[in-house]
């Protein structure tokens, strides 16, 4: 094998070329490496977050009706919901008819709000100021899915939401962020008001290149009231 | 339809054939989404045991989604062989299965049998069948289609060489698709799924992956596997496609919230006919999955086991070159685990087969799912001995820009190796000249992608 061509063919694409074989089968290393990269992927799902992390950006936390790890998988349905405690709690410490309101959600990616939200917050904030746009009483969400924002948009009636989300983990990144935006989301909002910068990490869209971005969005979201397909960006 | 039974002591009441249909199937956490899964153990045997009573006709008379209210409906009984059909309508369920495990009935036999069969009665046996009988029966039928070369003779194991980059670069591209071949992946087709949909895009690649073909002399087709309607603008333009691909749903509205229809269809068929690169009589690529038709809440309460079959259904209208079941991609909500996804993987293939497909499996999982490489690696050794027509191999398994696992390179090489299955004919031929076969084992060449860098 040329070690130069194959560089080049390698550099070229970040799939796993070029590894070799011992008979049909992988060699030893790459075949670990994978498995190392699944692990990781397969981890973050069954993660939680710190609440060392949440104590310090004062996030306090409620649950949706998920119940469960393996409930949260296969009911997608029941991280959109709140039960009637949940929502009393959200109602109690929460600012009502804020500007902005921000919610973080594990979603499947415990790691990514690990990994991120302590560069992603504050210059999120920073972004907000700039604009001249408060914002409510943030808090955790523990097995969420992005529609929980409906419910969430219904009890504290915000101008504009940021729910911030571990995405499904791949082997390149196990802690990949988004950001889901929303004017006025209600129950009933249609998937398609919503918008997203996803693929947020150090390697991808950078948290603070992010953050600044999600500043703006939100912005003109509240100029143009509107948002998903008809906001003119 | 009401049919009420006792069983073990129990008695158990279903008011609908939707209903015996759902609960007779194997748990997959689909159905329990959807609120139509059995309640336990002794109530999915109660409806399976109403189900192999079942005469076949019953399946025509109560239909679960009528032609009337629905296109793909119309397209299964318009497919239907009703001479066939007539000859067999008064079997049951149970009576149909035992035909097909019948040692005394062959290929030919069985392929007879399914064009007198609608989809729901091919999904209504799969049903009452183990994985080990799915495996038999599967294992019996031969079908054979034909592009620019034949994939589907008993004996021989084809891949489709999938070299996705995450922003489609053209070298990336390129670089995957010589490791791919340097294994011998790549005999069914080089199929691509593309990041950006748009028409200029689409050409692009269609030519890239044409150029390495004829650079290499390579006896294969050409895919790339975007929304249909940007494919036929870039074939309108010019590009090269030997096939052209579209991801079904089995029921209209499934297909509406995939943005296609079958006069869509219809009209691409014209186009990948009049304009396609290709020779041969079959022009499409097709690929399905169970719990499509849930996520786009279009299901009407039918169990995706079915829904699944609704769309070998309307797919064998097209005859298409390839078809397969994207098995796992879906997530856990619709199969849960590593059973959940071996056994959708196997009724897939068997029912695909039944309907006279050219049936394929892409063997995979994504990462919240509870499977790993291992449950793959069994699923694919299951799938070989049924004699699955093709897999899907990408580099060590991981696809840098969907984001899931299949099936290395190596696993097909070992498949092969394993179980003495070998590539497409001309393919073989072509492997041997660049030493990548020798004497049917891997050769010297095998493994090195720079293998194509400087030789034209």
């Amino acid at each position: 094998m040329n070690k130069d061509s194959l560089l080049a063919l390698k550099k070229s694409t970040p799939a796993r070329i070029g590894v070799g074989r011992t008979g049909t089968r992988p060699l030893t290393k790459d075949f670990l490496l994978l498995r190392i990269d699944h692990a990781a992927a397969v981890d973050t799902v069954y993660g939680e977050v710190s609440a060392k992390l949440l104590d310090q950006f004062n996030l306090f936390t409620v649950d949706t009706c998920f119940e469960t790890k393996e409930r949260y998988l296969t009911r997608p349905d029941l991280g959109r919901i709140f039960a009637e405690d949940a929502q009393a709690l959200i109602l109690e410490k929460c600012v009502k008819r804020p500007v902005v309101q921000i919610v973080i959600s594990d979603g499947l990616s415990s790691n990514a709000i690990e990994e991120n939200l302590r560069d992603v917050y504050p210059t999120l904030l920073d972004s907000l100021e700039s604009y001249n746009l408060t914002t409510g009483t943030p808090f955790f969400v523990r097995g969420g899915r992005v529609a929980c924002m409906d419910v969430i948009g219904e009890l504290l009636e915000p101008e504009a939401f940021i729910l911030l989300i571990g995405e499904r983990p791949g082997l390149v990144c196990a802690h990949s962020l988004s950001a889901y935006m929303c004017y006025r989301p209600r129950v009933g909002t249609k998937e398609s008001d919503r918008m997203v910068i996803s693929n947020i990490h150090q390697r991808g869209t950078t948290p603070i290149e992010a953050a600044a971005h999600m500043g703006t969005m939100i912005h003109k979201m509240l100029e143009q009231k509107t948002s998903g397909v008809s906001l003119v960006i | 339809m009401y049919k009420k039974i006792t069983l073990l002591g129990n008695i158990y009441q279903f008011h609908s054939l939707k209903e015996i249909m759902a609960k007779a199937n194997e748990e997959r956490s689909g159905d329990i989404l959807a609120g139509i899964s059995a309640e336990n153990m002794k109530e999915r045997m109660a409806a399976k045991t109403i189900l192999a009573d079942l005469p076949l006709s019953d399946f025509r008379n109560y239909p679960l989604l009528s032609p009337e209210e629905d296109e793909v409906s119309r397209v299964i009984e318009e497919g239907m062989d009703t001479e066939v059909y007539k000859k067999i309508k008064n079997w049951t369920v149970a009576e149909l299965r035992e035909y097909i495990l019948d040692e005394s009935h062959e290929s030919n036999d069985l392929l007879t049998i399914g064009r007198g069969l609608t989809s729901e009665m091919i999904a209504a046996v799969a049903k009452l069948m183990s994985n080990l009988d799915l495996i038999q029966a599967a294992s019996k039928i031969e079908v054979i289609t034909h592009c620019n070369t034949e994939v589907g003779h008993k004996g021989v194991l084809a891949a489709r060489a999938q070299p996705n980059h995450p922003s489609d670069n053209l070298l990336g591209m390129r670089a995957s698709l010589y490791e791919a071949l340097s294994y011998g992946a790549g005999d069914a087709v080089i199929g691509i799924n593309p990041v950006i949909d748009t028409t200029n895009n689409i050409y692009g690649l269609l030519c890239e992956t044409k150029e390495v073909m004829e650079q290499f002399a390579i006896p294969t087709q050409n895919c790339v596997l975007s929304h249909v309607t940007s494919q036929m603008r870039a074939i309108e333009k010019g590009a090269p496609a030997d096939l052209i691909f579209q991801s079904l749903a089995g029921t209209q509205a499934g297909n509406e919230s995939f943005g296609i229809s079958v006069s869509m269809l219809e009209e691409a068929s014209a186009l990948i006919f009049e304009k396609g690169t290709a020779k041969g009589s079959n022009r499409w690529y097709f690929e399905t999955g169970q719990g499509s038709e849930l996520s786009a809440n279009a299901h009407f309460d039918i169990d995706q086991v079915t829904l699944e079959a609704r769309c070998y259904g309307l797919a064998k209208k097209f005859q298409p070159f390839l078809l397969n079941t994207v098995v796992g991609f879906i997530g856990p909500e619709y199969l849960y685990d590593s059973k959940q996804v071996t056994r959708a993987g196997l009724e897939d293939h068997f029912m695909g087969k039944m309907h006279g497909l050219p049936m394929g499996v892409d063997v995979c999982y994504t990462n919240h799912m509870k499977a790993d490489q291992n449950d793959m690696e069994n699923l694919s050794t299951l799938l070989a001995t049924a004699g699955v027509n093709y897999v899907i191999g990408v580099p060590m398994a991981d696809d840098c820009m969907l984001n899931y696992q299949s099936l290395s390179y190596h696993d097909i090489a070992t498949l092969r190796s394993v179980f003495r299955l070998r590539p497409v004919a001309e393919f073989e031929k072509w492997m041997e000249k660049y030493g990548i076969l020798e004497d049917g084992k891997l050769g010297l060449a095998a493994g090195d992608p720079t293998l194509f860098m400087n030789r034209a």
